[in-house]
C-alpha cells in the first residue's frame, strides 16, 4: 500500500525527537495558559508559576486536570489567552446544564488545525484530485468547518453540503462524481437505503472513500458501509475542546487512529483514580493542547474511553494509534452525531410549568438513524381543559428542546402519573437503539 | 351556564375505562360524552349529573381535567329545529369551537352543546331569539 504524507518530517519523526518537541511545546503552552485568569490560579496552586517549572517530559503530571465544568465556569472569556483582535473564529458548544463552553482560535490556530486535517486526508490516500462532499454540519459544530479547511488546503474540490437533505446529497454525489465523503456512520447507511428511491445506482457514483466520525460505531458497521458502497471507510476522532475533528485519524492501514502527538499530548488514565494507564489498557483519554494559542487547554479530560495501541504502524508514522472509542465516563448521549446530555433535556422540561416533574428520554432507531423521543407528563393543576393549549405546549417543548440541543426531538405528552417513577437518582434514559 | 368535564387522556387501550371506573366508583351518571382526538392523545368531554363531584373524583385519581362552561341549547326533536339554531348563530356571527348534541326525549327534546369564545354574549343572543339555554336541568332530566 502506498503511503503519502502531508508533513512527512513531523509525521515520521523519531520518538525521542518527538518527546523533545512535546516538552518544548508543553513549556510554551504553560506560558500561554498562565496568561488566562483560570490557569494562572489553577497552576499556581500546583506550584507552577512559569514555564521553567516544567523541566522534564514527565513533569506534565504536575499539571492538574481540566474538566468540562472548568470550561463552563470560564465561559465566556476565562480561558482566552490572546487579545480578542487576534481571534479569527470561535466555536461554542452547549454545556450540560445550559451554560455553554467556548473555544477561540487565532489565524495560526486555524492554520495548524487545517494542517492536521490535511495530514488525515492525505494519510487515507486522498489527493487534490478528489471530490470531497462534506456531509457534516457546518456552523458551531466543528465537524463541518474542520474538515472543510483541511480539504481545501489539500486542494480537493469541496462540496460544502452540510448534514441532511438526503435527496440533494445523492444528486450532488452523482452530478459531481464525489469520491470522498465526510459523514456519520448512521447517515452513510441511510444514504445507501435511499439510493434506489432517487433512481441512482452504485455504478452512477464514483465514491472511493468515506471518513466516518462523530458517533461511536463498530468494526461491523465499517465493513457494512464499505461493502454497500464498495469503498474504504476510515475512522475519525475529535472533540470540540481539542478543535474538533483531526485529533486522530486512520491511515490506509485502518488499524487504529494516529493521534497527532506533536499537537496533542495524549494520556490514558483510570477515570476513578487519575493514574496513568499503559498502552493497550482502556481508560479515559486526556489531552493537552501543545500548539493552540487562543484557548490553551492542559490535561483536559475528554470523558471518552479508549486505549493507545502498542507497536508501530506499517505506514511508518511514529504517532501512536488510538483504538475505537468504546464508551463514555459520563451519561452523554450521541444522537445522530450530536452530543446531548440528559441534563440539558431535563433543564428545558423542568422550566416549563405546564409539565409535571416526571419525564423520560427514549432513543429508538428509525431505519439507520436515531430518533429522540422526550416523554413528559401534563401537570394536572395547570390543565385548563383546552386541547389547543395542549398542542401548543407540545410545540413549545419541541422548539425549546431544539434550541437547547440542536436536534429535533419528538415530544410525547402523557397523563399525570403515567410514566414510570424512579426512586432516588432517576434513570430516565431508555436507549433502545441497536448498537451500530 | 352548564358545565362540561374535560379530561386529558392518552390514546391507548384502557384509558377510557379508567375514567369510566373513577366515575362509576363515585356514582356519577354520564349523560353523554364526546372525544376530541389528536392521535397520540385526546380530550374526553363529558356531561354528567354532578360535574363538581365528577371533577373531584378524577382529580383524586390524578387525572389532568377541568370544568368548562358551555352552552346547552334545548331544541325540539323534529326536522328544522337544528336549522333554526344555525340561523341564529349565523345572524349573530357566532363562531363555534366545538359542538355535539344528544336526544333527551325522543321526538320531544334534544340538546345541542356548544363551545364558543364569548359564551355569555352568545347566551343572551340565543335567549332573545327564543331559545332555552339549559343550566342545572341538563344534569338531571
Amino acid at each position: 500500500m502506498k503511503t503519502s504524507y502531508w508533513e512527512k518530517e513531523i509525521e515520521t519523526i523519531d520518538r525521542t525527537s518527538l518527546k523533545k518537541l512535546q516538552l518544548k511545546r508543553l513549556k510554551e503552552s504553560v506560558a500561554v495558559a498562565l496568561k488566562t485568569p483560570f490557569y494562572k490560579a489553577r497552576l499556581k496552586k500546583a506550584g507552577i508559576t512559569g514555564p521553567d517549572d516544567i523541566k522534564h517530559w514527565e513533569d506534565y503530571k504536575k499539571i492538574p486536570f481540566t474538566t468540562k465544568d472548568d470550561l463552563r465556569e470560564c465561559y465566556p472569556n476565562g480561558l482566552l489567552a490572546v487579545p480578542m483582535d487576534d481571534v479569527v473564529r470561535l466555536h461554542t458548544s452547549s454545556g450540560t446544564t445550559g451554560t455553554p463552553t467556548v473555544i477561540y482560535h487565532t489565524k495560526k490556530d486555524i492554520d495548524n488545525w487545517s494542517d492536521l486535517i490535511a495530514r488525515c486526508i492525505v494519510a487515507t490516500g486522498a489527493t487534490e484530485k478528489d471530490i470531497f462532499q462534506n456531509m457534516m454540519s457546518y456552523g458551531m459544530f466543528t465537524g463541518g468547518l474542520g474538515l472543510h479547511y483541511g480539504a481545501e488546503k489539500v486542494g480537493m474540490t469541496v462540496i460544502p453540503m452540510g448534514g441532511g437533505n438526503t435527496k440533494r446529497q445523492i444528486q450532488l454525489m452523482k452530478d459531481f462524481g464525489t469520491t470522498v465523503l465526510h459523514i456519520t456512520p448512521s447517515y452513510i447507511l441511510h444514504i445507501h437505503s435511499k439510493l434506489a428511491e432517487c433512481g441512482v445506482k452504485l455504478e452512477d457514483l464514483k465514491l472511493k472513500k468515506a471518513y466516518l466520525g462523530a458517533e461511536p460505531y463498530s468494526e461491523n458497521t465499517r465493513k457494512k458501509a464499505e461493502d454497500l458502497f464498495q469503498i474504504d471507510a476510515y475512522n475519525s476522532y475529535g472533540l470540540s475542546e481539542m478543535n474538533g475533528p483531526g485529533v486522530a485519524f486512520e491511515c490506509v492501514h485502518k488499524c487504529g487512529m494516529h493521534v497527532w502527538e506533536d499537537t496533542y499530548l495524549v494520556e490514558v488514565i483510570d477515570p476513578k483514580t487519575g493514574e496513568s494507564l499503559p498502552e493497550e489498557k482502556e481508560g479515559e483519554l486526556v489531552f493537552t493542547q501543545l500548539v493552540r494559542r487562543a484557548t490553551p487547554l492542559l490535561r483536559y479530560r475528554s470523558r471518552d474511553i479508549a486505549c493507545i495501541r502498542k507497536g508501530q504502524c506499517a505506514c511508518k508514522r511514529t504517532h501512536r494509534r488510538l483504538s475505537r472509542i468504546t464508551g463514555r465516563t459520563d451519561d452523554m448521549l450521541i444522537i445522530n452525531g450530536v452530543n446531548v446530555y440528559p441534563s440539558q433535556i431535563e433543564e428545558v422540561v423542568m422550566r416549563i410549568p405546564e409539565v409535571g416533574t416526571n419525564y423520560q428520554i427514549c432513543l429508538e432507531k428509525e431505519g439507520t438513524l436515531d430518533k429522540l423521543i422526550v416523554k413528559v407528563e401534563i401537570y394536572s393543576k395547570l390543565f385548563k381543559g383546552e386541547l389547543s393549549e395542549v398542542d401548543s405546549l407540545k410545540n413549545r417543548i419541541k422548539e425549546e428542546l431544539r434550541a437547547a440541543i440542536i436536534i429535533h426531538p419528538a415530544v410525547e405528552l402523557h397523563e399525570p402519573g403515567s410514566l414510570p417513577v424512579f426512586e432516588g437518582k432517576a434513570k430516565r434514559v431508555v436507549d433502545n437503539r441497536a448498537k451500530l | 351556564m352548564a358545565k362540561e368535564l374535560n379530561v386529558f387522556v392518552e390514546n391507548r387501550p384502557g384509558r377510557l375505562r379508567s375514567v369510566a371506573a373513577a366515575l362509576a366508583e363515585s356514582k356519577i351518571n354520564v349523560r353523554t360524552m364526546t372525544l376530541q382526538d389528536r392521535g397520540e392523545y385526546g380530550l374526553m368531554k363529558l356531561i354528567v349529573d354532578n360535574p363538581e363531584a365528577a371533577h373531584l373524583a378524577l382529580v383524586d385519581k390524578g387525572f389532568a381535567c377541568a370544568l368548562k362552561e358551555i352552552l346547552a341549547v334545548s331544541l325540539k326533536d323534529k326536522p328544522g329545529s337544528f336549522m333554526k339554531l344555525a340561523d341564529a348563530f349565523l345572524k349573530h356571527e357566532v363562531n363555534i369551537l366545538d359542538a355535539y348534541g344528544f336526544v333527551i326525549e325522543s321526538k320531544k327534546e334534544a340538546v345541542f352543546c356548544v363551545e364558543v369564545k364569548n359564551a355569555a354574549e352568545t347566551k343572551k343572543a340565543l335567549i332573545t331569539e327564543g331559545f332555552r339555554v339549559l343550566e342545572e336541568e341538563l344534569y338531571d332530566f
